[in-house]
């Protein structure tokens, strides 16, 4: 492996951590608040990643110029985030808070499988290619690489806004302290008149934005085909498990190690690619079954 | 949980109406062949099915719900094909014993690992496992003939090479005896302490510590019945249908097979073979019509069943025939 492969990899790996730690990031904020998995989370990384794609080509069709194209993926998260995200806690969730753990995932699974197949209903099953968003940015060169502005720069700056911009929502501003609360103890928010519905719907929109913004700027960096929500919800369910159900720091560090391990491997044992980040989920479970960051939660009797 | 009362309501269950109406179906399955052959290998086909649905219904009972079990039903499929392979002319009955012994070892090796869990954890990491096996399959194809899968020949019954009417009919009514016996020991196995214990992670847990009792080797103990129960399942539709793909431990089957359990009413044995048999027949002829839809249909009717029919179909049925004797409602 010489130096030039080695940078490849090293960007390769920020790039896809970048994107992965965006989508769980909502995955995990989601567990964090309301302690429920949301398996239809991939299908919402698709959506985002359809729609963005979609709604650049129409905008380049009727003319516009490509740099159009940033902001609609931000139009296209909070579409996903708003049009599907809130009426799935508004009128499925919100009734089988209560239920079991076990319950709780086949409903959100039952979701999955019906938006897998509006996906296909929409979309059809041909791949969908548009990389105007990486053209617009050009190409930087790094000791002799030259690679996407896009993926180098943007996509890192943008997991580490989110990121940051997400420890500073919920420390420091009355909405986030709301949430933080709500997490904590319900009833006893409740009871000094925090609206948890409220909370919970918009923790779930908020979820819903983030994992339709990974797939709206994963969107120019792969074709988009059915079957990447799949793959998405089980990708970054192995990295918020890694670092810890809820740890949104945790999943930072854990999306940058599984992204990074999986892009050396690409080069160095191709075929093998696919099953490293489970490997790692798997050798993290095995020592830190909470994860790498997660503390074991006391158990009630 | 002690034993008599267990036997009581073994007793009481005899005297069930619904008892008999069990054995009329299964009477009725056997029949098949004879009075309408036409639905031979699509109720060969169910019954292998169900087996696979009953190893996840088996989980149930403990609280557990796996999105990856469709795993053991591959792997015991691969193994049956990878055995015929190397050696032609095996005899039916060791493929079986074979491709059952495959997931055996593959659900100890994953289980050692997933009994830690519960929950969430437990049924996100059995997906994470079968989409590993997955993809090796279909990256490895120099082994596993990729997304072509394997043929699995017609093997050899007992020594004798049969024309494939007659091993269909072999395979169907070993279908039949295994889904007879399986369902029945199951039934009896969570009867027996093992399986009284593997439910009680369900209801408490930590009790179960306190009694002194490893939770992971009770759920361990019924990790490895459910491999079972869906590699036999497996290696049987893998003769049934003479080619084995790595569509087999896809993710759309293993969900499907949680589809099943909790339609037929989750943690009941016959429940698990009544809805495979609905399944398969509304699937062959809905899907000619709906195949764009299937999944949307099948989890629109899994939220149905989850918000407002949580027992499923044998507790629709319980309430029909007890209604009398005030033991209905809908089980939850």
């Amino acid at each position: 492996m010489n130096f030039a492969i080695f940078l490849l990899a090293l960007f390769d790996g920020i790039a896809y951590a970048a994107l992965v730690f965006i989508v769980a990031l909502g995955l995990t904020l989601i567990f964090g608040v309301m302690r429920i998995l949301n398996v239809a989370h991939g299908s919402l990384y698709a959506i985002g990643a359809y729609a963005s794609v979609t709604l650049t080509g129409y905008a380049l069709s009727l003319g516009f110029a490509p740099v159009l194209a940033f902001p609609l993926m931000i139009v296209s998260a909070v579409l996903v985030g708003i049009l599907i995200g809130a009426p799935l806690e508004k009128f499925l969730l919100r009734r089988i808070y209560d239920k079991s753990e076990v319950l709780q995932l086949l409903m959100t699974f039952a979701v999955f499988m019906i938006l897998e197949d509006v996906q296909r209903l929409v979309w059809g099953t041909r791949p969908y290619f548009d990389s105007s968003a990486l053209q617009v940015l050009g190409n930087v060169t790094v000791f002799g690489v030259t690679y996407t502005a896009y993926q180098m720069i943007l996509l890192p700056l943008v997991a580490i806004a989110l990121l940051l911009g997400m420890r500073f929502f919920l420390r420091h501003t009355v909405t986030g302290k709301l949430i933080t609360a709500t997490t904590e103890d319900r009833e006893a928010a409740q009871s000094i008149g925090v609206d948890a519905d409220k909370v919970f719907l918009f923790t779930f929109v908020i979820g819903a934005i983030l994992a339709g913004l990974g797939g709206a700027l994963a969107s120019p960096t792969t074709s988009i085909l059915p079957g990447m929500g799949a793959d998405m919800i089980v990708l970054s369910f192995a990295v918020v498990a890694t670092a810890g159900l809820g740890q949104i720091e945790g999943a930072a560090l854990t999306a940058l190690m599984i992204g990074l391990g999986r892009s050396f491997a690409v080069y160095l044992y191709p075929e093998i690619s696919v099953l490293v980040p489970y490997l790692i989920m798997v050798l993290v479970l095995l020592v830190r079954p909470e994860g790498l960051f997660g503390t074991p939660g006391a158990r009630k009797i | 949980m002690s034993s008599t009362t267990e036997q009581r309501k073994v007793n009481a269950r005899m005297k069930n109406p619904l008892f008999l109406l069990w054995i009329i179906g299964i009477v009725a399955i056997a029949a098949v062949p004879f009075a309408m052959p036409s639905l031979q290998l699509l109720v060969s086909f169910a019954m292998a099915k169900g087996l696979g649905v009953l190893g996840v219904t088996v989980l149930l009972r403990a609280g557990q719900v796996s999105f990856g079990h469709a795993l053991y039903f591959g792997i015991s499929a691969y193994a049956g094909a990878f055995l015929m392979a190397s050696m032609p002319g095996t005899d039916f009955v060791i493929v079986l014993i074979a491709g059952t012994l495959g997931a055996v070892l593959a659900g100890l090796l994953v289980g050692l690992f997933v009994v830690r869990y519960r929950g969430i954890f437990f049924g996100m990491l059995n997906l994470a496992f079968s989409m590993i096996f997955w993809s090796i399959l279909e990256k490895f194809y120099h082994y596993t003939g990729g997304a072509d899968g394997i043929r699995l020949p017609r093997p050899m019954v007992l020594g004798n090479t049969l024309d494939h009417v007659q091993f269909e009919l072999v395979l169907f009514y070993t279908a039949v005896v295994l889904m007879v016996a399986l369902g029945w020991f199951t039934t009896r196995w969570f009867a027996s302490p093992v399986g009284q214990l593997f439910q009680t992670i369900k209801t408490n847990e930590t009790r179960l510590e306190y009694l002194g009792v490893s939770p992971r080797r009770a759920l361990l103990s019924g990790y490895l019945l459910s491999a079972v129960l869906c590699g036999v399942g497996g290696v049987m539709m893998g003769m049934a249908q003479g080619v084995v793909t790595p569509e087999y431990v896809w993710w759309v089957r293993s969900a499907e097979m949680v589809f099943i359990a909790v339609l037929g009413g989750a943690g009941s044995v016959q429940g698990a073979f009544l809805g495979a048999l609905i399944y398969e027949f509304v699937r062959t002829y809905a899907s000619v019509y709906a195949g764009d839809i299937w999944q949307m249909i099948l989890g629109g009717f899994l939220l149905i069943i989850i918000l407002f029919a949580p027992g499923g179909l044998i507790a629709i049925l319980n309430s029909l025939f007890n209604r009398g004797s005030g033991k209905g409602g809908t089980g939850k």
